[in-house]
């Protein structure tokens, strides 16, 4: 019916108006006394019910719903749910802070998660949905024939799948931690919780459902503060439209500072503390004793001299605290140092593209940009619980369609994430730079508390130079608000919106995980003959299994699975892209190839992680293997040989083998719609 | 040669034709960043526009003009969704 909404788009409306209701209802309580600790209470408990509400209402015992909403979710829809499942935690508290650091470079985020959509409109969406089973493996296996192909493939997914939903937890952990004072601990299993309301009795089809109502809220939450700071700074609502004109006042502000003398005192201060840390640590363990001695020397003479006991506990306290042993000590120091040497280093200008003294160094960080971009698109392209839900759409032409609303509704964010991080530096340069540290404004002292914001007054002139401050990422999303001055009840609208990115990403991961194991393992290979009922009970008890498990890695804070996410998009595009892509467009791919292709391409992916990011594996006794990475290509980047090699090896390994007549039958369904040709 | 080799070809076509153009905006345009950089408009340096905003709104573009063309191609080919 054009011209009026269907019943689907005025659920979502009034759910929209209502939840606007529910935040000026606690704006207009917060101005009438309300703690800010209950408004982060009232947010918590609200939208976890709204989504706990949508998903007992779309309770199924279905399979095709479980599975794939059973495939009548329209276009439009399954764009915003796309985008709740693609945007995590990471790319809303994160990105923005990404982009403050590193400025143009940080733009590779951006452009690589932005791209990817176009390899999977113009390559994978359609084709996967004129397929329409539920799986991507089971997409391979159908193309190539066999189960092994499919066993290497659920490998693949669930590789790529788990460490980025234990950090969908963390993040909860952590967002429920800081804005409702939960411990850490207890925050994840109430993420756990809000996960499995929306998953556990509707599977895709109550995914999907709560997706849109979280895309919804994430977007709200992602700029209403920073159309508010730019309203405050330039007097325009619109930041993405406005802050050119403030990129330009940051590029000025820059000039001005990065090269006046406290700067480059304060800079020459780290370079001798970094020369330092060098000096101690090529002198071990007699440097560690040295210092020992030292400090015991010190400790003695002031006990001698009857001088005051608060001086000789904290004199004690810092021999207690000296480094163990030599291991410790390296260990430590080197930390220390590396921090004094990023400090040390000239601050680079925002917009400058490949930043480097000599062409050398700025062509490696060119060849690096585009490597990331590479990695990032055909990682996007590649991670199979995005590519799930172009199954869900009522007809091809929708999933064509909906890869559209998909991409803009990300584009929403990603476009706004630069011009946060542009508002904050320029928040930061213009109004913490050069001024005394007591004067600073009041959220710096908040931060510092909690360890986000950090001022170490080198020079002791007691006003803040840039190479003095150090911010943690995150802040720069979580902080806005106190910047702009806005009341606390903004500050949870954005606590409940990284809580809606975080738990929508990690609903559609578990839901991909499960799928591969209960779908592809168990239905497909262990017990073809199994009824649609034992089905739905196994695919239940292990997402219960897999998200517990889940939650109980992320209780344990594991630091390196945070960068172990940035690694998921290497190891699934090498793993599936070749594979999907050369399995559409090339008759003549065969099934030895895919397998080959797929199994080098990854293994090449975590060699070269290995080999450039580790020196030693304890575990497994081997030591001293780190290399020189080739090209200068970082480790983040490795898809890009892993997907080279495993085109190389698809194309080659086929060429050598026969190749299976069957593969043109099928392909002729997937490339060419119903009816065509019979005409 | 049948009706449905012909849709596949143009679709085929189509589709390649997009990606060549995709990858001259990501990698081409990108590679060039530094020199774009010079050229300055709404106070952005059009390197820095393009990588925060250009290119995505090309990509859209590019999805939209994917959609419409293969729209008209299975109209043409009598292709209705079963």
């Amino acid at each position: 019916m054009p011209g009026s909404l269907t019943r689907l788009q005025r659920y979502y409306l009034l759910y929209t108006g209502g939840f606007i209701l529910f935040v000026a209802a606690l704006a207009l309580l917060e101005d009438h006394g309300m703690p800010p600790r209950w408004i982060g209470y009232s947010f918590l408990i609200f939208t976890i019910s709204m989504y706990a509400v949508i998903g007992i209402m779309s309770r199924t015992s279905d399979v095709s719903e479980f599975y794939v909403a059973g495939r009548r979710v329209p276009a439009f829809f399954n764009g915003m749910a796309t985008g709740a499942d693609w945007m995590s935690a990471a790319s809303f508290i994160g990105l923005a802070g990404t982009l403050y650091l590193s400025g143009y470079q940080g733009l590779a985020f951006v452009l690589g998660w932005t791209g990817g959509f176009v390899l999977v409109a113009l390559l994978l969406a359609p084709y996967l949905r004129r397929f329409g089973e539920y799986t991507i493996p089971d997409f391979l296996s159908a193309r190539y024939g066999g189960n092994a192909i499919r066993l290497v493939a659920v490998g693949a997914a669930i590789l790529a799948s788990f460490v980025y939903v234990v950090a969908q937890i963390y993040g909860v952990g952590v967002i429920t931690s800081r804005f409702v004072s939960l411990q850490f601990e207890i925050g994840v299993f109430v993420g756990l919780a809000g996960i499995l309301v929306c998953s556990f009795l509707g599977g895709m089809r109550a995914v999907t459902w709560t997706q849109v109502a979280q895309y919804l809220i994430l977007i709200v939450a992602y700029i209403t503060p920073v159309a508010i700071l730019s309203w405050n700074v330039t007097g325009n609502p619109v930041p993405q439209l406005v802050y050119g004109k403030v990129l330009q006042e940051v590029t000025h502000l820059e000039e001005r500072l990065f090269h006046s003398p406290a700067e480059l005192e304060v800079r020459q201060l780290f370079r001798e503390r970094a020369d330092l840390y060098a000096q101690k640590i090529m002198q071990l363990p007699d440097s560690l004793n040295h210092e020992r001695d030292q400090l015991s020397s010190q400790i003695n003479q002031l006990k001698a001299t009857d001088a005051q006991m608060k001086d000789i506990v904290a004199l004690e306290r810092q021999r207690r605290e000296l480094p163990h042993d030599p291991e410790q000590a390296r260990a430590r120091w080197e930390t220390a140092m590396f921090s004094a040497v990023d400090r040390s280093k000239p601050p680079i200008h925002h917009a400058e593209a490949f930043p480097g003294e000599t062409e050398a160094e700025r062509d490696i960080l060119r060849i690096n940009f585009l490597a990331l971009v590479f990695c990032l698109t055909v990682g996007t392209a590649a991670l199979p619980h995005v590519l799930v839900r172009y199954y869900t759409t009522p007809t091809v032409r929708q999933a064509r369609e909906s890869v559209f609303w998909s991409l803009l509704f990300i584009l929403l964010l990603y476009i706004t994430a630069p011009a946060y991080a542009v508002f904050a530096k320029y928040e930061v340069l213009a109004h913490l730079a050069e001024i005394p540290i007591t004067k600073l404004p009041s959220w710096v002292a908040a931060w510092a508390k909690v360890g986000l914001v950090a001022i170490e007054d080198i020079n002791g002139d007691g006003i803040l130079q840039l190479a003095e401050l150090s911010l943690n990422p995150d802040v720069i999303v979580l902080a806005t608000p106190e910047i702009a001055g806005m009341p606390y009840v903004v500050s949870g609208l954005v606590a409940a919106g990284g809580l809606a990115a975080a738990l929508s990403t990690a609903d559609g991961l578990l839901l991909t995980i499960t799928s591969a194991l209960s779908h592809d393992v168990y239905y497909r290979i262990v017990r073809p003959g199994a009824s649609t009922q034992f089905r739905l009970v196994i695919s239940k008890s292990l997402l219960l299994v897999v998200a517990v498990l889940a939650a109980t890695v992320a209780a344990q804070k594991p630091g390196t699975i945070l960068s172990m996410v940035a690694w998921a998009f290497s190891i699934a595009g090498s793993a599936f892209f070749p594979a999907l892509v050369l399995g559409i467009f090339w008759e003549r791919a065969t099934r030895a190839g895919a397998l080959a292709g797929m199994v080098v391409g990854v293994l090449l992916s975590i060699y070269y992680i290995l080999r450039v990011e580790f020196d030693s594996i304890p575990w497994l006794g081997l030591s001293g293997f780190r290399m020189e990475p080739w090209f200068h290509v970082q480790s983040t980047s490795s898809g890009l040989f892993g997907v080279i090699a495993g085109f190389m090896t698809i194309v080659v390994v086929s060429l050598i083998t026969r190749h299976d007549p069957r593969s043109a039958t099928f392909l002729r369904t997937i490339r060419v719609q119903s009816g065509a040709g019979q005409r | 040669m049948t009706s449905s080799d012909a849709y596949w070809r143009r679709a085929r076509r189509l589709t390649f034709l997009l990606l060549i153009f995709w990858l001259l905006v990501t990698f081409g345009l990108t590679w060039f960043a530094r020199d774009v950089n010079e050229i300055v408009i709404l106070g952005f340096p059009l390197g820095f526009y393009i990588a925060a905003q250009g290119a995505l709104v090309i990509y859209l573009a590019i999805i939209w003009w994917y959609n419409r063309c293969m729209k008209k191609l299975d109209a043409e080919f009598g292709v209705e969704e079963g």
